[in-house]
């Protein structure tokens, strides 16, 4: 029974297993629901789909399934506030101006969701149209609809379009999915352990020493907990040629995230240059001076620098060389005071390690860097935390 | 529907109770859980009554509530029991009788009470999300086979009853696919207007109609604003309404200040950032501006 729908489910990259399968047969002998199709859709959704983010993914197996039984509206079951705010935050002011003209959110919502449909049967046909993602609240589509280019007709080359340069950054976010526990695993290894703040703790070795030092005379020795003493700062390279390896820094940020206590972060486009910035929306506002990086970070920090340093070689040798603003002074200049304060540095790269060589750019990084550059891998992270202890 | 004849038990369908409103497809998710005995998880905006869920079912089923509310710092073995040395070893300078006895400095956590509790109990695991990465995982074998080892005494607590055991988080972390193969899981959407006001009517009974539909507005106004921070829930707009009740503000009053743009009155109840305040400031401004 349902065997065909369990399998339809596994289709649509739903990640059910067979216990699931069972607890919902044996919901239905239970009989938490008798023959009333939503309420069957709701019960079923309870037990197969553990994260709403895969809901649509389910709504689309669930509507194949039963294709002819029932008609399940798609894109009205995404609720608007999903996508309300992956649209605004990648809107430059130009959008926003072009919006008002077609008529506000509201049209251009139900326009996105029109393609949305469209979409589906293009991606079938193995299109790359829509992102890479997998990784946001409609992975279900198997895209991020931050990632979806608005008025962008079909092509996935990447030429060095200004505008779209400008306009493709977005924050990694900091509730992205933790799905690679390896990741968060391999940076545990950057720990050192000290004791500090108030003492809570039962020191037994301590107890037991003194306690005999009285001559049995009991006397509780207490000492502080336990904390991860690193202090970490990690500066992400953002849009452009970055683009392919969201997923990969997501991962990354979300593990170092939940690991460090002390951990700082930054972003910067292809190489840093006289300031980087906290918020990408807002990174022509508020932008933050390295040299203020420099002195309110001390030199225990960490550094970690991920990005995938494939640019022009000029962007980094040169003055001016900067895609995006003029830079007095080339990156060079700018990289060498930087690793000149941070000792502890490390460039992880997600570009894969055989493709550096044809990438004149990664050379001067990796020179730069005095060879400290990891290809983001569990193995080369793990290189990558060695450096830096 | 089905007759309510599971094994063991009591009640009949939780359909929310006077206080509390449940969708169709929670009460089901509920039902579900409570009929085949699995740990349902719960997650939704902040404010949507995740944790409420817990305290009305159990209300409903008259049985007692068990609340176990984590920390960063909560370790799994905190919800068994907890081993009290300390107490042992004062006990043993004290030449106290107690102190031969293990078993007088064990003191149950909340999923042991939960197993041993005469009536079948609710257990709310508040927000798992907040424990360390390895909390999920090491409750694996407790919540699904509803027993545990207390190695001091060599004591094995096994479950007369599975409690109903709901899990509430707000998507800090991620959990474990181990842990979330054992668990149902409902996902609390925002509820619609209609579906708010019936919220509204179980709060404030005596609520002006008028000064309700201008107050929802208002709210799903505010809702609606884009690049809030943090976006206001039900339980901010029933704060709000107490507040505008208090204050007796009319509906012609609160509507014409909304006409007129600006700020709501008692602003600081849906709005919980200075950033959402003077955003929310600033487009009300423009809207008088061009005089909509």
């Amino acid at each position: 029974m349902f065997i065909e729908f369990f399998f339809c489910l596994r289709r649509h990259g739903l990640k059910v297993s067979i216990t699931e399968l069972l607890d919902l047969l044996q919901a239905l002998e239970q009989q938490v629901v008798f023959a009333n199709i939503e309420d069957f859709y709701s019960l079923a959704r309870t037990i197969l789909v553990k994260d709403e983010s895969q809901y649509d993914r389910f709504d689309r197996a669930f509507a194949e399934y039963f294709e002819g039984v029932a008609d399940v509206d798609i894109a009205a079951a995404i609720p608007d506030d999903w996508l309300i705010p992956g649209l605004q935050r990648q809107l430059s002011d130009e959008e926003k101006a072009k919006l008002q003209a077609m008529g506000g959110l509201e049209e251009l919502l139900k326009a996105f969701k029109e393609r949305l449909q469209e979409q589906q049967k293009r991606h079938a046909g193995g299109n790359k149209w829509i992102g890479t993602g997998g990784t946001s609240p409609f992975g279900a589509y198997g895209f991020n609809p931050e990632g979806v280019r608005i008025g962008q007709d079909g092509s996935n080359a990447r030429r060095a379009v200004k505008v779209w340069d400008k306009r493709e950054f977005r924050d990694l976010d900091t509730d992205e999915a933790l799905n690679n526990r390896t990741m968060q695993l391999a940076l545990r290894a950057l720990r050192r352990f000290a004791r500090t703040g108030a003492v809570t703790e039962l020191d037994l070795d301590e107890t037991i020493r003194a306690t005999s030092r009285k001559g049995g005379l009991l006397d509780l020795q207490w000492r502080a907990e336990r904390h991860n003493a690193v202090k970490v700062l990690i500066l992400f390279d953002v849009g452009g040629s970055m683009d392919d390896y969201i997923y990969e820094c997501q991962q990354l940020f979300a593990a170092a995230r939940s690991e460090f206590k002390h951990l700082e972060f930054y972003y910067f486009h292809n190489c840093v240059y006289e300031h980087v910035w906290k918020t990408n929306t807002r990174r022509y506002q508020e932008t933050t001076p390295l040299k203020e990086l420099m002195n309110r970070y001390g030199k225990d920090y960490k550094l970690i620098l991920v990005g995938d340093a494939t640019m022009g070689p000029y962007e980094i040798a040169y003055p001016g060389g900067s895609v995006e603003h003029w830079n007095e002074e080339a990156g060079s200049v700018w990289m060498q005071r930087f690793l000149g304060h941070f000792e502890k540095a490390v460039w992880v790269n997600p570009q894969p390690q055989e493709r550096w060589r044809y990438h004149p750019s990664i050379q001067m990084m990796h020179e730069l860097m005095s060879d400290r550059m990891q290809p983001l891998t569990l193995a080369g992270l793990q290189s990558a935390i060695r450096t830096l202890i | 529907m089905a007759d309510s004849k599971n094994n063991g038990h009591n009640g009949a369908k939780f359909t929310g109770t006077d206080r509390y409103i449940v969708s169709g497809e929670l009460g089901l998710a509920v039902n579900a859980a409570v009929t085949l005995a699995k740990p349902l998880l719960i997650k939704g905006e902040p404010g949507t009554g995740k944790t409420q869920l817990a305290e009305e079912l159990a209300a409903s089923l008259g049985t007692k509530l068990l609340r176990w509310h984590i920390k960063s710092t909560t370790k799994a073995q905190q919800g068994l029991y907890e081993y009290d040395a300390v107490s042992r070893l004062r006990d043993s300078q004290l030449g106290s009788d107690k102190v031969h006895d293990i078993s007088n400095y064990i003191r149950p956590g909340m999923l042991w009470q939960a197993f041993v509790a005469e009536q079948r109990p609710v257990l709310l695991i508040d927000e798992i999300d907040k424990a360390d990465i390895e909390f999920p995982n090491d409750l694996l074998h407790e919540l699904d086979r509803m027993e545990f080892h207390v190695y001091e005494t060599g004591e094995q607590i096994t479950a007369a009853q599975r409690p109903i055991v709901i899990i509430t988080s707000n998507n800090e972390k991620e959990l474990p696919d181990a842990f979330l193969r054992r668990c149902f899981f409902h996902y609390i959407r925002f509820p619609d207007e209609s579906t708010l006001k019936a919220i509204v009517q179980v709060h404030f009974p005596n609520i002006q109609p008028r000064l309700l539909q201008t107050a929802l507005e208002v709210f799903f106004d505010v809702r609606e604003t884009p690049g809030l921070k943090k976006k206001p829930s039900t339980s901010e707009l029933l704060d709000w309404l107490k507040l505008l009740l208090a204050e007796e503000m009319g509906p012609e009053a609160l509507q014409k200040q909304h006409e007129q743009g600006g700020l709501m009155p008692m602003f600081g109840a849906l709005l919980k950032n200075e950033q959402d305040v003077e955003l929310v400031e600033k487009l009300a401004f423009m809207a008088r501006r061009q005089g909509r």
